[in-house]
């Protein structure tokens, strides 16, 4: 009964409705997940995810240029650009979870659910005609770039040498707002040190550089923190980063071994001990 | 392939990328939000250039991918530069010029 239908159901399913019921609900759970992860990095990765189906959609609807240029600008160059500024910000800030403005939240999904419903039912009905498709377009000139080449610098040729001085103005001002106006006289390492000094004299601080991470059987990574002789655990010998996301290790799995092992040694009535040293 | 289904799928985009612009306090995943609605606008635009059978949406989408590059590039300037004065990446606490 269902081999029967197989060759009706064939002609149905392209490739293009396989990408797009496959990568639809991906690009929407990806969408939610970038507007309700907590860390901003998770943010930008489920925009990449979003990002690179999109670059497939365009595929699926003739357009092998902008998927390229999709998958390059955005999700090579601009969300590249937001990884690094997130790592110049600071990967730690998590957001305060009160409303400035009462009821934000609520409204804002109450307006978001009218603006999608809007969008939906009055554009989504707004199409009419026949599907022509870009298969004619793209074979005009011998390809989708040669067809899209011919717009752009022929009838389309002020906006693109517009978008130039755009471009321009755009890195000139990146630079501008990046600068940072030296205003005080550059520190030497003369400098630096003699401060180390005074402040060793003055509080005691310790003028050298910050003990390395500790070294363990199991252990030897810049999360686990090192262990003083006197057993306690030096805090200096993690990163102050590492400690303000709650990565480092249990400072107490450190120590409890290392306890047993003491306890063992010097414990004289130990069965162990004993039988070792008797003979 | 119904190109209606594509339209639907960017307003979705559009609207959730509208509520994360909303919702979110941190000005880096605002932006973020600003970059989504902008991708689902580039894909309604793509959907309408093949279904009127013209490449001029391709050219508007590419158009619009410049225009977002340049965006990008002078918002996260401005971002960087306000985290290191404020010392905060959030959109509330930049209220010096309000009333």
């Amino acid at each position: 009964m269902i081999i029967m239908f197989i060759p009706l159901l064939i002609p149905l399913v392209t490739g293009a409705s396989v990408a797009f019921w496959l990568l639809a609900p991906v690009m929407i759970l990806g969408a939610l997940g970038m507007i309700l992860s907590r860390k901003p990095v998770h943010s930008a990765m489920c925009l990449a995810a979003v990002m690179i189906s999109l670059a497939i959609q365009y595929a699926a609807l003739q357009a092998p240029f902008l998927f390229v240029v999709q998958i390059i600008v955005y999700t090579g160059a601009i969300l590249m650009l937001f990884l690094f500024v997130l790592m110049l910000v600071g990967v730690d800030i998590r957001e305060s979870l009160v409303e400035t403005i009462k009821a934000q939240r609520t409204l804002a999904v109450l307006a978001g659910l009218g603006l999608g419903s809007l969008l939906i039912f009055a554009v989504g009905n707004a199409i009419i005609g026949p599907n022509i498709g870009l298969r004619a377009d793209n074979e005009e000139y011998g390809g989708n770039v040669q067809g899209v080449a011919a717009l752009l610098f022929d009838r389309y040729v002020f906006a693109f040498e517009a978008t130039s001085a755009l471009l321009i103005t755009a890195a000139v001002g990146a630079m501008v707002l990046a600068h940072r106006e030296r205003l005080t006289k550059r520190r030497t390492q003369a400098d630096l040190a003699e401060t180390r000094m005074q402040r060793y004299a003055e509080t005691g601080q310790h003028p050298g550089p910050l003990p390395t991470p500790g070294v363990f059987a199991r252990h030897n990574a810049v999360d686990t923190p090192a262990l003083l002789p006197d057993g306690t655990v030096s805090d200096l010998s993690v990163s102050a980063t590492l400690r303000a996301r709650g990565t480092i290790l249990d400072s107490r799995d450190l120590v409890k071994p290392v306890d047993q092992t003491v306890e063992a040694i010097t414990d004289e009535n130990s069965p162990h001990t004993t039988e070792e040293e008797q003979p | 392939m119904n190109p209606t289904n594509y339209i639907v799928l960017s307003a979705i985009l559009f609207t959730i990328g509208t509520v994360g612009f909303m919702i979110r306090r941190n000005a880096i995943v605002a932006f973020m939000c600003v970059e989504l609605m902008l991708n689902a606008t580039n894909l309604a635009l793509v959907t309408f250039s093949h279904m009127n059978g013209a490449l001029d949406g391709q050219v508007a989408a590419f158009f619009v991918m410049v225009v977002a590059a340049a965006e990008v590039v002078v918002g996260l300037a401005i971002i960087v530069t306000i985290f290191r004065t404020r010392g905060s990446a959030s959109v509330d606490d930049a209220n010096l010029l309000k009333f």
